[in-house]
């Protein structure tokens, strides 16, 4: 890519000024789906949860399921651009906002599901933990209150992510915008100039950012895992469940971050900055992924079945041959067996569409996977007086449904209102790879004698 | 403040300029503040790229991660004993279960405490500040001028300007 810096402006920049007929097409229906899932809600707020499909003893389902889902795909971003940002991957800078992006959305849509769960959100306030006078008092024992604390750092961390980076892009937009926008972009630029000191005092703090949500990431999936793995409930009570459902949500999030960026190179024409070779590097962490899932969904399984508690073997044998076994085997397809050999072979890996055809059956599969944790183990519980079984009402499927519009929604506006490319980082790496010949060719100049 | 500055294409000759004026002060009569740059990426190769590049942030941000950390390990103990469950005579106080609280609490002092860090040091927000500034920056052009220049001086820093191969020299008033 030969661009100058005003060319690079305007191909970034254009999404922001001029808005097709599409947009306000894909917003419409966006909208109309998550107006139906708040109706659902109101409707189960209005009625009760009985409304749901929640019964004894299957308390948890649809909505924790999007819960842990969302809290994965959520792991798209600030974590895997953070990764990306201290080995100091050069590719990285057309995929660092996107993804970081997602993050936010998914994290803050996550974050709506406990409050959903709860059946009366007014009283959500009994979450945070605060001492009170009615002797209810904040439980640190607990991992449920380990998540408040784990994922309330996170999405702040998350936030100072995406929005410090942004300040000179914002100021570029200000530089030519006018009218309300000049206003607007004024405002949220902070007056950044491009000082030197600014720009240092920026690398240092996304330095030490990128360093320092590495491991609140790791232990934000961890402890969602714990509130699981903390119960003596047959297929949670497991010390792998650390990092299988890490390892699960990077594996997600990968998937989720190829499919937006392919959506966005389509339809904001982005073709010359999000490139194969983008999808092609992404495409081999995500079959990195896809064989360290198979390797933790196998060991789980292994020493369950050799361990033969009779507890364990109903969950197990529910899902292996039971009433749940077509999800097992469809999760199994979907997150090994398709994406696998597309993402191994290379002709296949790095054209865009075959790398997206491996990412969407395993958003399907992670979905599957996080419910096939949940239901399962729930209906057969240690005591087999309680088994139960669980169907998911209209209600749940609606606001289910409504999460994903929702997700594709705020990314559409985002995608209005952010340059969805970091515009400086991209700038910044395209200076180092035209510098990167002439200070080799130097070398070898002064090296001949 | 007034300013005079040149626009310069590519970082070569911006350093070239710099190199001027910073051999220019005594000369010229003015300080090594009053050298302003501004461009639209960071140049960490360059001289006038690392002008201002040092920090204690690093250390700023471990002090903060260790006073979020005292914080977590206080808040969690303070409420344990303030309102103390009936635990069969175990621990009131649980180390292994306050330690993910004091742990969550000392990222998340890491991560405030860069955040204002970097807003103390690079000065902003700064919405109401007149400072020099020229929105060619953003189209790649990097700005090396003077600020509040001697009268007498103006002219002869707008030749030495030029010749060190700006696009454009400028005056800024404000």
């Amino acid at each position: 890519m030969n661009k100058t810096p005003e060319q690079i402006n305007q191909d970034l920049l254009r999404p922001i000024y001029h808005t097709t007929w599409r947009f306000y097409a894909a917003a419409t229906v966006l909208t109309a789906l998550v107006l139906a899932a708040f109706f659902a809600w109101g409707y189960q707020i209005y009625f009760g949860i009985g409304v749901s499909g929640l019964n004894r003893p299957v308390f948890w389902a649809f909505y924790i399921t999007n819960f842990v889902f969302w809290i994965g795909i959520s792991h798209a971003g600030t974590l895997i651009s953070a990764i990306l940002r201290v080995s100091n991957a050069g590719w990285r800078r057309p995929v660092t906002r996107c993804a970081e992006a997602i993050t936010v959305f998914a994290l803050s849509i996550s974050g709506m599901f406990p409050l959903i769960h709860l059946g009366r959100p007014w009283l959500f306030f009994w979450l945070i933990p605060y001492p009170t006078e009615r002797g209810i008092w904040p439980q640190f024992r607990s991992p449920l209150l380990w998540d408040f604390f784990a994922i309330n750092t996170y999405l702040i961390g998350s936030v100072t992510f995406l929005v410090l980076p942004s300040f000179p892009d914002f100021a570029l937009i200000r530089d030519r915008a006018s009218g309300w926008r000049k206003k607007v972009y004024s405002i949220v630029s902070l007056g950044w100039r491009g000082t030197p000191k600014q720009w240092h005092r920026l690398e240092m703090a996304m330095r030490i950012m990128a360093v320092a949500i590495i491991p609140v990431a790791v232990s934000v999936h961890t402890i969602v895992s714990w509130d699981f793995a903390m119960a003596p409930v047959p297929g949670w009570h497991s010390t792998i469940f650390g990092p299988y459902f890490v390892a699960g949500a990077i594996f997600s999030g990968i998937a989720a971050l190829i499919i937006a960026m392919a959506l966005l190179r389509k339809l904001l024409h982005l073709e010359e900055y999000l490139r194969p070779i983008h999808f092609d590097n992404l495409g081999k962490l995500l079959l990195v992924m896809s064989l360290l899932w198979f390797y933790f969904v196998f060991a789980e399984r292994l020493t369950t079945w050799y361990g033969n508690f009779p507890s364990e073997m109903s969950v197990f044998w529910s899902t292996q041959v039971g009433s749940f076994s077509p999800l097992f085997w469809t999760m199994v397809f979907c997150n090994f067996i398709i994406p696998a050999p597309i993402l191994a072979i290379k002709n296949l890996r790095n054209k865009i569409g075959w790398t997206v055809a491996a990412s969407i059956p395993i958003i399907i599969g992670m979905w599957l996977e996080r419910f096939l944790i949940i239901v399962p183990s729930l209906s057969h519980k240690i005591m087999p007086y309680n088994f139960g079984s669980y169907r998911p009402s209209w209600v749940e499927i609606t606001i289910t449904a409504g999460t994903f519009a929702g997700m594709g929604l705020l990314y559409l506006i985002f995608s209005r209102v952010f340059p969805i490319i970091s515009i400086w980082e991209l700038k910044l790496g395209m200076g180092k790879e035209t510098k990167a010949p002439a200070l080799a060719s130097q070398a070898t100049a002064a090296e001949q004698p | 403040m007034n300013a005079i500055y040149g626009l310069y294409p590519d970082p070569d000759s911006a350093q070239r300029a710099l190199n001027v004026l910073e051999r220019s002060q005594s000369e010229l009569g003015f300080e090594d503040h009053d050298i302003a740059v501004l461009t639209g990426e960071p140049y960490e190769e360059y001289g006038f790229g690392k002008r201002d590049n040092v920090t204690r942030m690093p250390w700023i941000a471990a002090l903060g991660g260790l006073v979020g950390g005292l914080c977590g390990w206080w808040f969690v103990g303070f409420t344990q004993k303030s309102y103390p469950m009936i635990s069969g005579g175990m621990h009131l106080v649980t180390k292994w279960s306050n330690g993910i609280i004091t742990y969550e609490l000392t990222m998340l002092g890491v991560i405030l405490t860069t955040l204002f860090t970097l807003l103390i040091t690079a000065r902003i927000p700064d919405w109401f500040g007149r400072k020099l500034y020229d929105p060619a920056i953003s189209n790649g052009k990097i700005l090396i001028g003077v600020t509040n220049p001697p009268e007498k001086v103006r002219e002869e820093l707008e030749r030495r300007l030029a010749a060190a191969g700006a696009e454009v020299v400028k005056d800024f008033v404000n």
